[in-house]
């Protein structure tokens, strides 16, 4: 009965959905109020009736309900009861409700915070996310139906891939999904101001924060991805570039790229048409993101369980938004005016070339992924392309970009001049120097790219200090307390946002760079060292779990002579789908990681080992965390806060809201 | 001296490489990086736990110690399975475009960068005002600063 | 009007090629020795251990190779049409035996049927290797001057059978 409810609930949703896409965008064009005013509550009822449906599929999924197809292919009765909620979103069907129900939420959220948006505005914006809304729902109800029955009904469910039975299962697709799907709002904003023909400097306010905040949840999403991996998978890698990891950077290079162009239209008021079109790719590139894990066009690890029909599904989907949305691109952008006139040599300059170098990067890794496919389309062979391929091309694309990063910042509105820059520059550049040659020196190990990545990270810091000295030395307020305050969170937030770059370059290159990995065969009571810590294995001993038996090691880890620590590392066989898993144990710290991972076992209790010492490897996924809590402190900028708590204030008399500004 | 205070450690002894032979085997690392396991979802050779990907490490190592260089030990896997099991793509007419577009995307952008900046500026600087403008400008101006 | 299209223009490319994608499938390998001499092998036979065929005997005729194991469960599935093609006599059949163990190879025979003329024994995958095998059960068409003139990958079936491999083994046994 609850996933015949479920189902219901969806089709009343894409009944909602339709109505919400039609009715307030036609009521947009021809100025009637009313039609207009459907969008909201439009909004809202969808967001509640795809809440039911996530909630009757989670009922299906806590209740052990194996008469639900679904359920029964991705559960069982053995697994613990928090995987197997996150088992709603572990396969193709229950990934779109999840997609779907996370569009319900920006959606409403929308619907609430837009207040100060005038009114034709919300009612294109909604009517977008509304259409979009009908793609997905659509395609759930006729091929990728969640709560299709099966009757009769197993006996007991298929199980989770074992691989998935992670705490990281519960928080990464999610995080993830808040960005693919958040990019769809700085999407209907883009074709919102499109339909409207009204594209200026206050829509790229009204558009900043929305993007800003889908940004921080991609860059969380993406890292978590890569962390997961990390200690799930065994081998100590972190980024391989494979086709799904690609889906999920190439929006979030979209969205870096597009956040800056923002800036530039919202100070400016340049660039509308460029930064139209990146919101539309961003949001597009989601969208392929999602064509390419579900289609089994491209080969990847994580890719779900593939069907042409789907795939053909969203690629007219696909080619129907996108292609709808550049030709409305084509029809209107060409009548959008110019705004205010800036030099090449200008910060409003430097923002774009870094535009430029972000899209490269992006259309790069765009074309290392689907190359393959491209040549095997055009029966020009088969090839693959992989980490070699991205490695050399994405680096030397990044980096003249990192330099504008620390630059751009001091660099003067409308003109600025590049000797006066140099001077200002060259104390940073000459520290950052000298760090990038002195601490390989000191490490006892150098090669070039170590000392370029040092270069980059310690540049972006210098820099930044330097544009922090000149700013507090102009600022108004006093002592340094005083002037911190007055400076505004945007800026905080750009800093911490730049720093948190910065950390990850220093992660990246360090760990790349220092890292060392041994391979031995241990017998009981035998060490190896690594790193300047030593391993010595204690032996196994069987362990149960909840749906799995496993041999679980035990490894004292001592430093100097000094115990730090002891590592479990496990192999795991789960019953219901015969796996065997190998669970890494990882000792994490600020300076390095320890990681032990137990390869086979070999006569007389030894053990065939894999040992890393990894330095500094945290610092890449912190330094994302910064990133993102970045654009958290630039979100909270009052100029928003003001804006919305005006629309509490909001008088009714018109001349009144002519007066207000926009600080 | 600390030795004798962890009798354990100082009795314990030193495990031995997994690999008999370090050299070859830091060899086939450095190769199988490279190298794709054909019957995987997008893995390495060095990373698969599949019955071909150790059959082929095998023939990797056996061709490392047979003294093969880099270069012959990728043109037998290749004559043998395509450029598919290479997952650096070869330089070749039909790769050209994958390699050379990153940078032909970066040259495109840059001079449609300042193609596009010449062009506003000339548009922007290009406006004089006739007197009679001016004056309708300077009179627009103070009647907004006169406005409540 | 016309620069502002380049992007929908740029999209309808990629969009023609993920629908050609989309009948393709990325994770079959063509092999790159079709038109190349086929790799020599000296092997023991399945029957007959004491005795070595060897790739060299079979030159002046026209044959087919068949990659099988015991445990390949498609092996099972192209069977039938192997035991068919073998009663019409119109080309004989070689099996390589692959990452396999005598008994079972000599069980599993026996009750689904023997097709083959002689089945070579495999046993570490060497020559699978070398013949740029990635998967079983795979079957090659050797022509007289021991050339590989077309690989099948995955089971054999009846219309891929008429349709592509007898045709060319005629041609191939006229020439």
């Amino acid at each position: 009965m609850i996933p015949e409810i479920g189902h219901y609930a969806l089709i009343l949703a894409l009944c909602v959905a339709v109505v919400q896409g039609s009715l307030p965008i036609y009521g947009a064009a021809v100025g009637n109020a009313s039609l207009m005013a459907v969008a909201k509550p439009a909004a809202r009822g969808q967001f509640l009736l795809v809440l039911l449906a996530f909630c009757c599929l989670g009922y299906a999924f806590a209740e052990k309900d194996f008469s639900v197809l679904y359920v029964a292919a991705t559960s069982n009765s053995q697994l613990p009861l928090h995987y197997r909620l996150a088992a709603i979103w572990g396969a193709h069907e229950g990934s779109l409700l999840l997609w779907m129900f996370i569009l319900s939420i920006w959606m409403v959220a929308v619907s609430f915070f837009s207040t100060h948006l005038p009114d034709a505005m919300r009612a294109r914006i909604l009517g977008v996310m509304g259409l979009v809304s009908v793609g997905f729902l659509l395609f759930m109800l006729t091929v990728s139906n969640p709560f299709e029955r099966l009757i009769p009904a197993a006996l007991d469910g298929r199980d989770l891939n074992p691989l998935l039975q992670d705490p990281g299962m519960v928080i990464h697709p999610p995080m993830l999904y808040m960005g693919y799907v958040g990019f769809s709002v700085a999407f209907s904003f883009a074709i919102a101001a499109l339909l409207g023909g009204t594209l200026d400097a206050a829509w790229a306010r009204w558009s900043r924060p929305w993007t800003t905040v889908a940004w921080c949840f991609m860059t969380v999403g993406v890292a978590m991805g890569s962390g997961w991996a990390y200690y799930e998978l065994g081998w100590g890698g972190w980024w391989f570039w494979d086709p799904v990891e690609n889906a999920s950077f190439m929006p979030w290079l979209a969205g870096t790229a597009l956040m800056h162009s923002l800036a530039v239209t919202d100070k400016r008021g340049g660039f509308k048409a460029w930064s139209v079109l990146l919101a539309i790719m961003a949001f597009s590139l989601s969208l392929l993101g999602t064509f390419l894990v579900r289609s089994g066009v491209l080969t990847s690890v994580h890719a779900f369980a593939t069907d042409p029909k789907r795939g053909l599904f969203i690629l007219v989907f696909l080619a129907v938004v996108i292609g709808g949305s550049l030709v409305l691109y084509a029809w209107r952008a060409p009548r959008v005016g110019l705004g205010g006139g800036f030099a090449m040599i200008s910060r409003e300059g430097m923002l774009l070339a870094n535009n430029v170098l972000l899209v490269a990067a992006l259309g790069s890794v765009l074309l290392g992924t689907l190359y393959p496919l491209f040549l095997d389309a055009l029966d020009l062979g088969k090839i693959s392309v992989g980490p070699p391929y991205f490695d050399t091309v994405f680096l030397p694309l990044m980096t003249p970009a990192i330099f504008l990063m620390g630059i751009g910042p001091l660099a003067q509105w409308k003109q600025a001049s590049l000797p006066a820059l140099a001077i200002r520059l060259r104390w940073a550049f000459g520290v950052s120097l000298a760090t990038a040659v002195a601490v390989p020196w000191l490490m006892g190990q150098w090669t070039p790219l170590i000392s370029l990545g040092l270069l980059l990270a310690f540049w972006i810091l210098a820099t930044i200090l330097v544009d922090l000295r000149e700013r507090l030395l102009q600022a108004e307020g006093g002592s340094i307390g005083g002037r911190v305050v007055t400076l505004p969170r945007a800026y905080w937030g750009m800093v911490l946002a730049h720093c948190g770059v910065a950390l990850f370059i220093l992660g990246v290159t360090m760990v790349k760079g220092f890292e060392v990995e041994q391979d031995v065969r241990m017998n009981v009571g035998e060490t190896a060292t690594l790193g300047g810590y030593t391993f010595r294995f204690d032996g196994t001993q069987q362990v149960n779990g909840p749906n799995y038996v496993a041999a679980r090691g035990t490894f004292h880890v001592s430093q100097d002579g000094r115990e730090v620590t002891v590592m479990y590392p496990e192999k795991r066989r789960y019953f219901v789908q015969n796996q065997t898993m190998t669970e890494a144990a990882i000792s994490p710290g600020l300076l390095r990681d320890l990681y032990v991972s137990l390869g086979e076992p070999i006569e007389g209790g030894a053990w065939s080992v894999r040992l890393y010492h990894k330095p500094f490897i945290d610092w890449i996924w912190g330094g994302c965390l910064v990133m993102a809590l970045g654009g958290i402190l630039a979100v909270s900028d009052r100029r928003y806060r003001l804006a919305w708590r005006r629309k509490e204030a909001a008088a009714p008399a018109a001349t009144q809201m002519a007066r207000q500004t926009v600080s | 001296m600390l030795m004798l205070l962890f009798p354990s450690l100082a009795s314990a002894y030193e495990a031995q490489p997994l690999a008999a032979n370090p050299q070859v085997e830091a060899r086939l690392k450095v190769l199988a990086v490279e190298l794709r396991c054909l019957v995987c979802q997008n893995q390495t050779l060095a990373d698969s736990n599949a019955p071909l990907a150790e059959d082929l490490r095998r023939e990797v190592r056996e061709m490392i110690a047979k003294d093969m260089s880099d270069k012959e030990i990728i043109d037998f896997l290749v004559t043998r399975y395509g450029d598919f099991v290479l997952y650096r793509p070869p330089w070749k007419p039909t790769t050209t475009l994958l390699w050379l577009g990153p940078f032909l995307l970066l040259g495109v952008g840059a001079t449609g960068l300042v193609v596009a900046l010449r062009r506003r500026q000339k548009k922007l600087t290009d406006v004089t005002l006739s007197e009679a403008e001016r004056h309708r400008v300077e009179q627009l101006l103070s009647e907004g600063a006169n406005r409540p | 009007m016309s620069r502002f299209l380049i992007p929908f223009g740029i999209f309808i490319v990629v969009v023609g090629f993920l629908a050609v994608g989309l009948t393709l499938n990325p994770r079959e390998l063509p092999s790159p020795l079709v038109g190349k001499a086929a790799p020599d092998f000296s092997l023991p036979q399945l029957h007959d251990p004491g005795k070595v065929i060897s790739s060299n005997d079979l030159k002046g005729k026209v044959w087919l190779l068949n990659f099988w194991a015991s445990w390949c469960g498609g092996c099972k599935d192209e069977h039938p049409v192997l035991n068919h093609l073998a009663q019409s006599g119109e080309v004989p059949i070689y099996g390589m035996d692959y990452k396999d163990r005598r008994e079972e190879a000599l069980a599993w025979l026996k009750e689904w049927g023997n097709p083959y003329s002689i089945v070579a024994v495999d046993e570490p995958g060497r020559v699978g290797i070398n013949y740029g095998v990635y998967g079983v059960p795979e079957t090659y068409v050797i022509d007289k001057a021991g050339v590989i003139r077309y690989k099948q990958i995955g089971p054999l079936r009846e219309d891929i059978l008429e349709k592509k491999i007898l045709p060319l083994v005629r041609e191939l046994q006229n020439q």
